[in-house]
Formats: structure tokens, sequence, C-alpha cells
């Protein structure tokens, strides 16, 4: 059963406990200083935003068919069965075509190290396996982030909206967006209102260079028979031309 | 060089010294303190000039090689074989400092060869890595009769005409996946890349471009081995190879137009942004040399000829510097400007392969006959200018 997180922005109280739990976790230095910072960064893999009346959170949105796993040519991103996207630094050569690809911007690099890694939010993966909740899930006092399985927090998350019509914005933002993540939102205003990118597509965005990639054999077949082809014509027409010029 | 003198100064030594040295100052500071002391790169911008200049130029100027290769030994159009050993040859160089600056780019260069063994099909940039690794390895093998031949090998020469017909299939084939592919790359930011740039079709473009490029490079740089080795221009090719050139480009640019207008992108044009204006100006550079070149009175002039080659070779820069950098800028709701030590890497690679490519040129037998070396040696000129670094184009 894929696992998921929900937030739900209307029960956040910008009090940052999941920032910190998320800095013990990943045994990063937290302090005024980060939790002042917005942005993620490689010692910030989740952020708590403010947006007038409004907080967000950022985090690895763990995608369906996430676009880091498809773009890395070393196949260091992986999407497990369980739902979080995770990162092998042993095998990551560091062409940040991740960082690139990703349409949430979310993955980030070690870029003053001098053996960098690329840094992201895994959703607590070996937490998980163990049964245990994401440390983000644990540390939250008010239940604005919750985790579970993903059908059971969709149930949740529309029991919600039918509950108090009137305090939500009634959608759920990670359904459909590029194929659906593996963490949903909950909002009182439209989810461009707090921060969330709602002009993306709803098809995986894997499909775009799979559709070129999938051409490669065909390229190559085709291509060697029909250079082959031509070789063979002009290098043929040449020769005829000789022995017909050798004769006269 | 040759005897115990020190070599003269020349204006062009000293520039190569001083874009060398900023260069070996730049890599101490990149391997000190990182990406991130020598680069103006953020979690928001990843990639820089590096890739936009270095690869994605780097790889396309380079584009001549296997463009003259199918030319001259797949359709074979004779006449132009002695125009296709320096284009090779600038392939070969071009495709070596790809992958040295790609050494400065990845974050951990020690790893560069693991796509090799650790796959995944789906990552497009697993395919560049695997057809540059091939391709590198078939540019060697096509220009060692060159190194064969000095040294008066035989059997290796044999071997390689043997498996030579086939070689440069592979060649050619292995060129237009990876021209192509690197359009692909950013065919999966299409929520970054601005309209004007992005398009399903920017694999064609990127092939076509790389084309037109390759040709506009081997026309530069026919031009410059016959001014520095004191040999005449061979115009007829020359002229020749421009023609194609004029009616690739026109291609292009009826195909990238008919694209905008299907994708009702043409009124992003009426913007007064930058995009605009850098798109303007990558068109008519593009544009320009095409009207020109259709000329027979321009395609004969040695001068005006490479003026349009230079023309063709900085539209198609600012066409993948307007698709990796300035095109990326909005969408990734940042700026980037590159910090000088990324631009003087990048020049210190040019530079190093202007020099390489002169020291081979003067060593080996690159250009047609065997007049090379007596030209070389009796030209005291092209001694003196040897490590010339002529700060255009990349090699």
């Amino acid at each position: 059963m894929p696992k998921a997180i929900l937030y739900d922005s209307t029960m956040c109280i910008g009090c940052k406990s999941c920032e910190v739990a998320c800095a013990e976790r990943w045994h990063l230095p937290y302090d005024d200083k980060v939790a002042a910072e917005s942005q993620l960064s490689a010692h910030k893999l989740t952020a708590i935003q403010t947006f007038g009346d409004h907080y967000s959170r950022r985090l690895c949105m763990h995608c369906a068919e996430p676009t880091c796993a498809s773009v890395c040519p070393v196949g260091a991103l992986r999407k497990t069965s369980l739902g979080p996207v995770v990162y092998d630094a042993d095998k990551c050569m560091g062409c940040r075509y991740c960082m690139m690809a990703c349409p949430f911007q979310v993955p980030v690099y070690e870029w003053n190290k001098r053996l960098p890694k690329v840094r992201k939010c895994d959703m607590c993966y070996d937490r998980q396996r163990a049964g245990k909740p994401t440390a983000c899930a644990e540390a939250c006092p008010t239940g604005a982030t919750t985790c579970g399985d993903r059908d059971a927090l969709i149930a949740e998350a529309h029991r919600r909206l039918a509950a108090k019509p009137d305090s939500y914005y009634q959608r759920i933002y990670g359904l459909q967006v590029v194929g659906g993540t593996s963490v949903l939102y909950l909002s009182a205003v439209p989810f461009e209102q707090i921060g969330l990118r709602t002009k993306l597509p709803e098809r995986p965005l894997p499909q775009l260079t799979w559709r070129v990639l999938e051409a490669v054999p065909d390229v190559v077949s085709v291509g060697s028979v029909l250079l082959g082809g031509i070789w063979w014509i002009t290098n043929r027409r040449d020769e005829v031309a000789r022995a017909e010029g050798g004769k006269k | 060089m040759k005897g115990r003198r020190l070599p003269r100064v020349t204006i062009w030594r000293i520039i190569f010294a001083v874009l060398m040295a900023a260069g070996a100052y730049a890599t101490y500071l990149r391997v000190r303190y990182g990406l991130g002391g020598v680069t103006n790169l953020s979690d928001r911008f990843p990639w820089g000039i590096w890739i936009g200049f270095d690869i994605l130029c780097g790889v396309g100027l380079a584009a001549g090689g296997f463009t003259l290769v199918a030319v001259v030994h797949i359709f074979n159009i004779e006449k132009y074989k002695p125009i296709l050993r320096p284009a090779v040859l600038t392939a070969f160089l071009g495709y070596l400092l790809v992958v040295l600056a790609l050494m400065f780019d990845l974050g951990r260069p020690d790893h560069i060869w693991h796509p090799l063994v650790m796959w995944n099909p789906h990552s497009v940039m697993f395919e560049v890595a695997w057809c540059v690794t091939l391709y590198t390895t078939v540019l060697s093998l096509e220009f060692a009769p060159a190194v064969f031949e000095r040294l008066g090998w035989k059997k290796p020469l044999d071997w390689l005409k043997f498996i030579s017909v086939p070689l440069m299939i592979v060649g050619v084939i292995l060129s237009t996946l990876h021209q192509s592919s690197l359009g692909s790359l950013y065919l999966i930011v299409p929520n970054k890349l601005y309209g004007l740039w992005y398009t399903p079709v920017l694999p064609v473009f990127f092939f076509l471009s790389a084309i037109c490029a390759g040709l506009a490079m081997t026309i530069f740089e026919s031009w410059h081995s016959s001014k520095a080795f004191g040999r005449r221009l061979e115009l007829p090719l020359a002229a020749g190879l421009a023609r194609v050139l004029a009616v690739l480009l026109m291609t292009l640019l009826f195909v990238r137009f008919l694209d905008l207008e299907q994708r009702g992108m043409l009124g992003l044009l009426r913007e007064n942004r930058t995009e605009t204006w850098l798109f303007a100006l990558e068109i008519l550079l593009l544009g320009v040399p095409m009207v020109l070149l259709f000329r027979r009175r321009v395609r004969w002039n040695p001068a005006k000829l490479y003026g349009c080659a230079v023309m063709v070779i900085f539209g198609f820069i600012a066409n993948r510097l307007n698709v990796s950098v300035t095109g990326m800028e909005a969408g990734s709701g940042t700026h980037y400007v590159p910090r000088w030590t990324e631009v003087a890497v990048t020049l210190a690679i040019i530079a190093l392969g202007f020099a390489i490519f002169r020291v081979i040129a003067q060593h080996f037998p690159i250009f047609e006959g065997h007049v090379h070396e007596e030209a070389a040696a009796a030209l005291p000129a092209a001694h003196e200018m040897s490590g010339e670094g002529v700060p255009t184009g990349a090699g």
C-alpha cells in the first residue's frame, strides 16, 4: 500500500516543529537563522512558508511517476513501492539533471562541498519501512501534517472538505498534478495563493522524453540500412564509372 | 619549439598565456572550494554556461566531423575530401574538450563513468552519455589513420580501412542521436523553458542547427588554417558547403517559424521582454548570413564567406545559450550571470582547443597532400603563431 503525507494548511499554526524534526532526523544543524529561511536548501529539506494569513509547507512531492527518477542517467533516484522517492548518493555523478527537471524545484545541491550530494526529503523511508510515521507527521502538534496510506488520506481529505465546506477551497492538490503525488494539500484559498504550482500539466512529465527515446531503436535500424544503402549505391556508381572509364 | 630558442612573444601567445593562467587559477578554486566557490549556480538554476556553452555549443560546433564523413564517404562526394581530416580533427578535439568541460561541471567527476554501468534507459542524459562515449571512440578511430600514416604503420592502417565503412555509418548514427538528444534534454521542462524555445520538436531543431554550425565551423577553420599555414583556401569547396549551409539555414528558420505559428506562440514576439530581443538576435545572426550566402558573389569572396560563417557560429551559440540560460531564467524564477571563474574555465578550454589543433596540424598529415610539413617548416609565420587562441567559437 503506497504511503502519502497530507498537509492541511488550515490546521497549520506555523510552529515549524516539522522543520525541527526533519533537521534532527537528517542530523542537520537547526537554529533561528535556519528557521528564518523559507526556501529549501542543502541544510533545509522542508520549509514552512507564510502567505498572508496562511501557511504552506514545502517538501519533496514524491510523484507517482517522478521526473527526477526518469531523467537520472544512473538511476540514483528511485520510486519505491512504498511511495517515497529515494536517492542513492553512491551512484550520483552530480549532473544535476534532476534539479533541472523537477517541476517543483525540490532537489537541492551541496554546492560548497568537494564531494557534493543532491539532497531532498525521502519521506523518512527507513522509518516508514519500520511502520513508523514520518518525523514531521510525528512532530506536528495540530495534525496539519499526517501520514498514512494514500487512499485513506484521500478519503480523509474528502471528509474534511465535506464537513467544513466554508473553511476549504474545495480541491485536493496532488491528486492529478503531473500524474499525482504522494504529498497532498488542503487549503482555505486557491492553491496558487499558498505558493503551489497550478499550471503544471496533469500527465506525467517523463512521457515527454520517453516519446523521443522510444524512437532510438528505429533511428538506429532504419538509419543503418539507409546509410548502408546510400553508400552501396554511390560506391557502386563510382566503381562502374571507373570500370567504364578504364575500358575506353 | 624547434631548437633551444625561446619562443617569440606574439600577441596571440600573450592572450593564450593569460587565458591559461586564469583557467588554471579557476581550476584550483574549483577543486578547492567546489562548484559553489566558482560558479553562480544555485538550487533554482543548476545548469550554467559550462553546460550551455561548453557542452551544448561544443558538441554542436563539432558536428562538421560527422557531416563531412557522411558527405565524403557515404554519399561518396569525393571532392570534399581535402577538408575532411581537419573537420574530423575538429570534432575529435571538440569531444575531448567537452569531456574535459564535463569534469568541471559534474559535482562528482570521479563518477563520470557511472552511466556506462548503471543504466537508466528512460533518461535522455543516459543516452547522451553513451552516444558521446561511443562517438568519441569512433572519432579517435576515424582520426587514427593520420597518426598511423605519420608513424608509417601499415598493418593498423589496412585494418582500419577494412572496418571504415561500418565505422562511419555508426558514427553518423551516433551523432544524429546525441545531437538531437541534447535538445530532448529540454523536453522535460515545459514549465520552465520560455515559449519561444520550448517545442516538442526541439530535438529536430538541435539536429538541423548542429549541421549548420558544423558546416560553418568547417568553413571557419579552413579559412583560419589557410591563414596560419600559408595555404590557399579551398574556395570552391568552402563555397560549395556555403551553398548547402544557406539551404539548411532557410529550412531551419522556416520550420522554426512554422512551429511558433502552429503552437500559437508568435504573439510572444510582440512582448517587450529580454527574451524577445535575444530571440531576434538569434534569428538575425542566422537569417542575415542565410540571405547573403544565397549570393554567389558572397560565397566566392573569402572575407565575406568567413564573415557569414562567423555569424552562423554566433547565431548557433545564441540559440544554445537562449535555450539553456536566458530562456530558463523566467521559468526558474531567478537570474543567472556566470561568475568570472566560469568564463575563465570556458575561455581556457577554447584556447586549449585552438592550440592543440595547431600543434597537431603542424605535425600530422591533416591537410591534403604532404605540403603541410614543408609549408609549416618553410613558413616561420606558422611556428611563430603556434599557441594561437582566436577568441571566437569553440574547439
